[in-house]
């Protein structure tokens, strides 16, 4: 889950603006911290060849450098985030090779739900794409809000209950990664990871076919009765999907919220559980 | 050896190092401005109501809208009866600063009179609303609405018994300084809750009737 | 009869609340006892619960926080240890144990220990520096202080009555909702900071008003000290900003009380909403705790440089530029919320024109250093561990305050290592620097230097050890607030940090040593002039401890630096002053009764006992009835008390002023 090994175009442009920021800073930095040292030490009341200037606190000359010296670095940065923001927008379209996949996320507690609707599979707490293909995510949630992020190939974006948010990734390398959930979520929070298979094009045809052909189905009454009750799954199922407008019916609450702890609602007494 | 007195002006600062001043504020002055700057962080906490109204405004859940909710007839009621306590008000501040105990108690009794006539009027238009079903656990709208002009009859609530407290207080001590200070600063609030409540009507009622 | 409260709010089956509860409950009614029986108790009231001095209140308000600094790093201790050992693993504490954890200690933190530190700091100071006797409102400034610690008080019984809030120390909706927190700790949460925030709001108005229209005759705006303007602008941002805390937990409340839908998933509630308000007060709210601090090391730096402050007119400009500054940046919390290019890049260049002023203040320091002779007292190393630290822990901001960065760092354990290089390198060394600092003026002896520069080098180390290691794992994916992980590469770093909270541990031994040592040895650390630092502004001409007037006549200002003007031309050993009789506020428990009823209130409505609430509110009212019928408010000290109090500094003086005048 490095970011400093980014896996996919976003992420790795991500890092550069990162690295390029730290060091345009640490230019900065760097320099004014051995200042700190340099005159802390140097006018040391002990050092007597030291000057002292006891009437000595204005210069018009080192005030222009002093207010320079941030406002140019500022400038520069400002103009990296502008671009950066722009040009790494989440919901900005990636150019890739193949046909683009369009996958639609539900975060639920504590589990990832993830649905092809045009391959027609669902699966719970895996997510497997083929390598190069431009990546339409629409991301809501079931309960909370929460973050989906796949640390190797790039931005977060947030998930909320009646809205549907944008994620545009691509995957440049086969192999197996790792996603999380990044904003805290409830007590099965950590335990909200998800494993993210990169594979073929063909590899990625194979699997959805036979996804399709498997036993268990999705649809808005298996969400309900299975998915939305406050569980820390066991395994990762996969699903034939039986509702392509499952993610739609989510996004727009037709299908309400999870419910909350399974304690009776509003006890409040004590410390619950 | 003698320092000569060159600290004044170390950082020519010209003009703005002549500038003088004489001293502590007077009591009154300062309670005045302390009190102004409450009022102006109760505004901030007005505008964050005013911010979630205006953000919820469309969130009707499938429920009644502005526009099907509001009697305009009883809201120009009670901004007459706002305003006109306003005046009353103003008239028991001279009141106080004449002297005049009996002036002043009549003004100030108007006051709460149609002080309560304003809450009179908005409790019910509340309770009737929550008997039609379009209570603030209706819709995101809705909670809006009662919040936002709930707390300001929240406000005005406790203006009312700050106001029978100085009633009590001018009766038993008479026109103290630190008596008149509070009139002052009940004044401010009285009448910071009349313009609070213009922005009420005229976002709330108006423009929302008008949707 | 008690509404939702029962016996099975006590948590008999956890054996570390239990325990923990069981030891503070004990201990407290061990100093209590001993306060009784030894007769300290009408001394108590009378110096110091009913005080109105706003010295007494500013060493209340640092007492308060110092407390709360032993809860919050106790919270600290746990989460570092569970971490360290929750490699595929539970630990020893189960998620909601921990998520109350690591909740209870962001709140009790920066409510509990950096506001009321600083605020204390600020209600200590600032009225000697303006050369005036009190500020604007004493008896509201004692209700101010009250009612914070009304907060802390029921944050901390939220660990042996019921349970405190499990969504972080930002209650974000629809978790904090009652569909997903039915819990009473939430409820906790917003009743503690509700109350207190009023506390916070009072002070907030009473020092402005004090820098704006308490001062004594010549201190013109541009001759006060700068931590007079720091002490504006804070409190500025405490009156602008805080109302909307209250709002937007005021909306919370109503949803979890009576069916709002202000953030509710149904019926039209938006969560994005609550980011946008919370984040607009959450926000200043940072820089009403870094302001303070910098005034602090404005003045320590100059006083141990010996030299007055470089360029005092770019750092008032530059704290008032933060002080606006600061409320156009508020979307950089949530920058992966989705709203678009060109809102992220506003908000991003906004965020970045905040460290320009704030870096015209480090080199100011740098050259207020420059030319100087430095003597590296305990303050002034804080000082300059601050200037490093803070320089690093502002990098890191500016590079989260770029969207595409804050796409990867968002919520990471980046981000936790940023804002405590801040908040510990800013703030806390601030904080503890003005403890070091003003320590003799309010007590009247110096604190030991070994322990002190003990505790500022465990701290120091302490920090670097227990929060770079946090950069590291947070770039590698670590997101914060994890009960256990399953990813290896983070171990070891998790486990380094851990001996980081152990030296820091280290460093507030020290620091309790240091008191300890302090006052066994007070004689020989006794401040006999009332001026130990050779110090250069007003609050420095009078005795430590300061008489109760402050000043025995209000002095006359004509420059900047005040008192070392005073020194320079040896003024003050001139012909004795016309004596006066001085009229002071008379003490009032209207505070401490206040904040009584609050608690009920609070407690009340967090456990749904209504009776209770009613009774605690008529209670609250009738105490401002009666505070409102007093006939006396004032008393007065005769001319010739004030006479012997201030004969007796002067002679205490006199050696120090003409030394220093004959130079």
């Amino acid at each position: 889950m490095n970011i400093l090994d980014p896996q996919g175009p976003i992420a790795a442009a991500d890092k550069m603006i990162l690295i390029d920021s730290i060091a345009i800073m640490l230019a900065i930095v760097l320099p004014t911290i051995a200042a700190i040292f340099a005159f802390a030490w140097y006018f040391r009341k002990s050092n007597a060849k030291a000057f002292y200037w006891p009437d000595w606190e204005y210069s018009g000359r080192l005030e222009l450098v002093v207010w320079s010296i941030p406002t140019l670095t500022i400038i520069l940065l400002g103009g990296v985030a502008w671009i950066g923001s722009h040009q790494l927008d989440p919901a900005r379209p990636v150019a890739g090779t193949g046909q683009g996949l369009t996958v639609e996320v539900v975060s639920l507690d504590w589990k990832w739900l993830f649905i092809y609707p045009d391959q027609r599979v669902a699966a719970v707490n895996t997510l497997t794409v083929p390598v190069g293909a431009p990546l339409h995510l629409r991301l809501t949630s079931g309960s909370v809000m929460t973050v989906f992020f796949i640390p190797q190939l790039g931005s977060m974006i947030y998930t909320m209950n009646g809205m549907v948010t944008r994620l545009e990734l691509r995957a440049d390398t086969v192999g197996d990664y790792q996603g999380l959930a990044a904003h805290f979520s409830g007590d099965g929070f950590p335990d909200m990871l998800f494993d993210v298979h990169v594979v073929s094009q063909t590899d990625f045809s194979n699997w959805a076919s036979s996804t399709v052909r498997g036993a268990q189905v999705l649809n808005g009454d298996v969400y309900k009765t299975e998915l939305l009750k406050q569980s820390v799954p066991k395994d990762k199922p996969v699903y034939r999907l039986d509702d392509p407008l499952l993610f739609h019916d989510i996004a727009t609450q037709k299908l309400p919220p999870g419910p909350g702890p399974m304690e009776a609602a509003n006890t409040g007494a004590g410390n619950v559980r | 050896m003698s320092i000569a007195v060159a600290q004044d002006d170390p950082h020519h600062l010209g003009v703005l190092a002549m500038v003088t001043h004489e001293g502590l504020a007077p009591k009154r002055i300062v309670t005045g401005y302390g009190f102004w700057i409450f009022l102006l962080s109760d505004i901030v906490m007005f505008s964050c109501f005013f911010a979630a109204y205006a953000v919820l405004l469309g969130q009707t859940a499938g429920g009644p809208s502005g526009a099907q909710l509001f009697n305009l007839r009883n809201v120009a009621v009670e901004t007459g009866c706002l305003l006109f306590s306003s005046f009353t008000c103003g008239m028991a501040s001279i009141a106080s600063e004449e002297r005049n105990y009996f002036w002043f108690q009549i003004a100030m009794a108007v006051t709460c009179i149609f002080g309560l006539a304003f809450l009179w009027i908005e409790f019910h238009e509340f309770a009737d609303l929550v008997a039609r079903g379009a209570g603030p656990s209706r819709s995101a709208f809705l909670s809006a609405f009662f919040t936002l002009v709930g707390c300001h009859g929240g406000h005005v609530s406790a203006g009312i018994l700050w106001l029978l407290t100085m009633m009590a207080q001018v009766f038993a001590k008479g026109f103290r300084a630190d008596i008149q200070r509070r009139m002052l600063c009940f004044a401010l609030f009285w009448h910071a809750l009349d313009i609070i409540w213009v922005a009420v009507f005229s976002v709330v009622y108006l423009l929302g009737s008008a949707v | 009869m008690f509404g939702k409260l029962s016996w099975s709010a006590v948590p008999f089956d956890q054996p570390i609340p239990l325990l923990t509860g069981a030891v503070v409950i004990a201990a407290i009614l061990a100093v209590l006892l001993w306060v009784v029986v030894r007769g300290h108790l009408p001394y108590l009231w009378r110096e110091w619960i009913t005080s109105v001095d706003h010295k007494r209140i500013g060493v209340m308000y640092t007492l308060l926080a110092s407390v709360m600094l032993l809860r919050g790093f106790a919270d600290a201790i746990m989460m570092r240890a569970q971490q360290a050992l929750a490699f595929q693993s539970n630990g020893f504490l189960p998620p909601e144990h921990y998520n109350q954890i690591f909740s209870a200690h962001g709140t009790i933190m920066i409510f509990f220990v950096a506001m009321p530190f600083v605020i204390g700091l600020m209600n200590l100071v600032v009225p000697l520096q303006l050369g005036v006797r009190d500020v604007a409102f004493p008896t509201l400034n004692s209700v101010g202080f009250w009612l914070t610690a009304t907060g802390a008080l029921l944050v901390n019984v939220s660990l042996v009555v019921g349970e405190f809030a499990r969504t972080g120390w930002l209650p974000y909706p629809p978790l904090s909702e009652l569909t997903y927190s039915p819990g009473v700790g939430v409820d906790y949460y917003t009743w503690s900071l509700e109350i207190s925030g009023v506390g916070t709001l009072v002070a907030g108005i009473n020092l402005v008003v004090t820098v704006l229209k308490i001062r004594t005759r010549g201190m013109t705006y541009m001759r006060m000290p700068i931590f007079c303007w720091t002490t504006l602008a804070a409190n500025l941002l405490i009156v602008a900003a805080f109302p909307i805390l209250t709002a937007t937990l005021a909306m919370l409340i109503l949803d979890r009380y009576l069916g709002f839908h202000f953030f509710t998933n149904e019926a039209g509630g938006n969560v994005m909403m609550f980011m946008n308000l919370i984040w607009a007060w959450g926000h200043p709210e940072v820089y009403i705790l870094v302001l303070p601090a910098f005034g602090v090391f404005s003045e320590v730096v100059s006083t141990f440089s010996g030299k007055p402050l470089f360029g005092y007119r770019s750092m008032v400009l530059a704290t008032m530029a933060i002080c606006v500054i600061s409320f156009t940046v508020w979307l950089h919390h949530f920058f992966t919320m989705g709203a678009g290019p060109d809102v992220n890049a506003i908000f991003g260049i906004a965020s970045m024109i905040i460290a320009v002023p704030t870096g015209v203040k480090i080199y100011n320091w740098l050259f207020t250093m420059f030319g100087g002779r430095i003597r590296f007292t305990t303050p002034m190393l804080w000082a300059i561990g601050f200037m490093v630290t803070f320089i690093i822990g502002g990098l890191t901001g500016v590079l989260v305050a770029v969207p595409p960065a804050d796409f990867l760092l968002h919520n990471s354990l980046f981000l936790v290592a940023h804002f405590h290089n801040v908040i510990i390198g800013g703030v806390l060394f601030g904080a503890f620097a003005g403890y070091t600092y003003w320590f003799p003026k309010a007590f009247g002896f110096r604190l030991h230097e070994g322990w002190g520069k003990g505790a500022f080098w465990c701290w120091l180390i302490g920090f670097y050890v227990a929060f770079f290691p946090l950069y590291a794992v947070g770039f590698l994916g670590m997101t914060r607030r994890m009960q256990h992980y399953d990813v290896a590469a983070w171990t070891p770093w998790l486990h380094i940090a851990s001996v980081g909270a152990v030296i820091i541990l280290a460093g507030i031994i020290c620091q309790i040593m240091q008191l300890v040592v302090s006052i066994r040895e007070r004689e020989s650390l006794r401040d006999l002039t009332g001026d130990p630092w050779d110090g250069r502004s007003l609050e420095w001409s009078v005795s430590s401890p300061p008489p109760v007037f402050n000043f025995a006549v209000m002095p006359d200002v004509t420059g900047e630096d005040a008192y070392w003007s005073i020194k320079r031309r040896a003024q003050e050993q001139a012909r004795e002053p016309d004596y006066k009789p001085i009229e002071l506020p008379r003490n009032s428990p209207t505070g401490f009764v206040c904040a009584f009823f609050a608690t009920f209130v609070g407690f009340a409505m967090i456990w749904h006992i209504w009776w209770m609430v009613i009774l605690g509110l008529i209670g609250a009212y009738a105490t401002f009835v009666v505070f409102a019928w007093r006939d006396h408010d004032e008393y007065e000290i005769p001319a010739d008390e004030v006479a012997r109090v201030d004969r007796a500094n002067r002679a205490a003086r006199r050696d120090l002023v003409t030394a220093a005048g004959s130079i």
